[in-house]
């Protein structure tokens, strides 16, 4: 009855990706052995992509926090004034290109990892909120009516009815953050944050296409892996009962 | 029991949805709050568990002001069912239908066992559904389940809001004879909103029918349909409130207890005699311990010589608690004009004659 994907389609493509990604990564990498070729060694990539990794990691994790508790804030009625606010700036925020951001902020802030997780902060935040705010908005009143009816506190209907049946939501928030982030971590390279976008940027620089697809193809590959990771996350936290009920509305 | 006094509602904006309102329910009665869309009706309603703040007035409780309690407690300790059902979609049957003991801290094994009685109690078979989820009912069992769920806690009064209201006409009626025989054993303290004239007659020990925001009459529905106490009343009843009232009345109160009748091994001169006697064409026919066997009639007496071989056996039989519309039906869908009154064994009690009927009919449209 339940209308699952099989495991293996689901996650067919994103691994036949991230294998074609790596894949060029390793045959650009071995081009270096042989001497024409200006290209990072698997030292150097290794370090970037660590670097990578704990810029989208720590940016994520706090526009986590945030990004729940301010979506969370805009959703409660008694804060309604507020609302308009937060999400007007969210939506203004999303059109500000990446670039200048980064430039503006790398100014202000130094060129560095600091400046870079700051960045890529205020990115990802932005999704967060919107989703939050909109999967809350989604509740049907009248089952939180119900709830507080029979006796629930304000506390118990966020945490038993509203939480729950936001989360789906609240988690493709998180998932299409974390997957901007990655890319926009690449850009964070111009202001020496370090990681992959490094990598490119250099190759940019000096001219050499090789460099620009090792930092690329790392960076895609990258993308896909933790998107992948994230829908599975999201796929085992939505609760039972709202997945039978999509199930149901499919066949319906 | 709930008493209201005075009770008023001004929204913020002015309107006044609840003017004065003053009446009383008593334990164990179902109250219909009654009245077209926009009545006040379901903000009265939701006064009671404060889901709605009263503007000034009282509501009490067993004799306590509703606003000196608690008020998670206040609800906890009624059921609440909604027009909307709102069922938690992301939990199970079950859970769903231990909210409130949840809430309270049952322990798990006594929560599951409520909830398997509750599940049986609305008349579903809870190894099949308990553990299912709403999306896999369909709606009908969600009315079920939701009125389930409001009972959760054994909650002395109820507060229900329309909630056999989304669903078709075929299975909200069973939905209402099951909730009869249902409260004939639980014996709550109920407020029921609906706007429907027929699911209030039929459900409601008394009916309290409003009309923008005033109480227009309080009465038990026959009450009500037979002396409305001005034009909206009598408007809204409707032009067939006769007919309505026809369902409020049983047979038990119009039958006639001792009819003539024959012995099935009478002969069947004597039979000829008690029909004369009778002013009858038809007879009732018992055999030796007042078992029901069927007519006879005039027109038959000549075609055998004993009783026995003519008896015509009855279409149908109506008892004592067969309310009158059906009655009246089963009466017209048979050639006897008469209706045979038997109890559960089918001994016969008594008689119903369309004479007293139709008697019954004129009483209500007169009074």
């Amino acid at each position: 009855m339940l209308n699952k994907e099989s495991p293996l389609k689901q996650y067919l493509l994103p691994l036949v990706l991230v294998a074609v990604a790596i894949g060029v990564t390793v045959w650009m990498t071995s081009l270096g052995q042989v001497g024409l070729y200006f290209v990072a060694t698997p030292g150097q990539l290794l370090k970037a992509t660590v670097v990578h990794i704990k810029l989208v990691v720590a940016a994520e994790i706090l526009a986590i926090l945030i990004g729940i508790s301010l979506g969370f804030v805009t959703s409660r009625p008694k804060l309604k004034f507020v609302s308009p606010f937060i999400i007007g700036f969210v939506n203004i925020g999303q059109t500000i290109p990446t670039l200048a951001a980064i430039a503006i902020l790398g100014i202000i802030l130094g060129f560095g990892f600091l400046a870079g997780v700051i960045v890529l902060f205020v990115y990802a935040t932005l999704p967060i909120v919107r989703n939050t705010h909109a999967g809350i908005k989604s509740v049907d009143p009248s089952i939180k009516e119900a709830g507080r009816g029979m006796g629930m506190t304000l506390s118990q209907v966020t945490q038993r009815v509203e939480l729950p049946l936001a989360l789906p939501v609240i988690m493709a928030g998180i998932r299409t953050s974390t997957v901007i982030n990655v890319g926009t971590a690449a850009v964070a390279g111009m202001v020496g944050a370090g990681g992959l976008g490094e990598v490119i940027t250099m190759g940019i620089a000096v001219r050499h296409m090789e460099l620009v697809i090792q930092g690329a193809a790392l960076t895609a590959a990258l993308s896909i892996l933790l998107d992948a990771l994230l829908a599975g996350l999201e796929s085992w936290m939505t609760p039972r009962g709202l997945k039978v009920a999509k199930a149901a509305a499919g066949v319906l | 029991m709930i008493e209201f006094e005075q009770v008023t509602k001004v929204y913020p904006d002015g309107t006044e949805a609840v003017k004065k309102v003053t009446f009383k329910v008593e334990k164990g009665e179902t109250c219909i709050l009654l009245g077209p869309s926009g009545c006040g009706k379901t903000t009265l309603m939701k006064m009671v568990n404060r889901l709605i703040p009263i503007t000034s007035g009282k509501i009490l409780i067993e004799g306590v002001d509703n606003t000196k309690l608690n008020e998670v407690e206040l609800r906890r300790g009624m059921g609440y069912a909604i027009q909307d059902i709102g069922l938690f979609p992301h939990i199970t049957v079950a859970e769903n239908v231990v909210t409130v003991p949840n809430l309270l801290g049952w322990p798990k094994a006594k929560k599951r066992q409520r909830a398997a009685e509750l599940v049986e109690l609305v008349g579903m078979d809870p190894v099949e559904v308990m553990d299912k989820y709403p999306a896999e009912l369909s709606g009908g069992q969600c009315q079920r389940i939701g009125v389930a769920r409001c009972l959760g806690a054994d909650p002395p009064i109820l507060l229900m809001d329309e909630p056999f209201g989304a669903i078709d006409p075929i299975t909200r009626e069973r939905l209402q004879d099951e909730f009869l025989k249902i409260q004939s054993k639980i014996k709550k303290t109920i407020v029921f909103v609906t706007h429907d004239i027929n699911e209030a007659i039929k459900i409601g020990d008394k009916i309290a029918l409003l009309k923008e925001g005033e109480l227009v009459q309080y009465d038990t529905p026959a009450a009500l349909l037979s002396k409305p106490k001005n034009d909206f009343v009598a408007a809204f009843v409707g032009a067939d409130r006769a007919l309505k009232g026809l369902r409020l009345t049983k047979v038990e109160e119009v039958m006639r207890t001792s009819p003539p009748m024959v012995k099935v091994d009478e002969d069947l001169a004597v039979v000829n005699r008690r029909m004369e006697e009778a002013g009858t064409k038809w007879l009732m026919v018992v055999g030796d311990d007042r078992k029901f066997l069927g007519w006879v009639g005039k027109s038959y007496l000549e075609k055998s010589d004993r009783l026995k071989d003519i008896i015509i056996p009855p279409a149908a039989t109506a008892t004592r608690s067969t309310i009158l519309s059906d009655a009246l039906s089963l009466m017209l869908s048979s050639v006897i004009g008469n209706l045979a009154i038997v109890d559960d064994n089918g001994l016969l009690e008594g008689e119903l004659v369309f004479d007293d009927l139709y008697k019954a009919l004129r009483r209500i449209n007169v009074e």
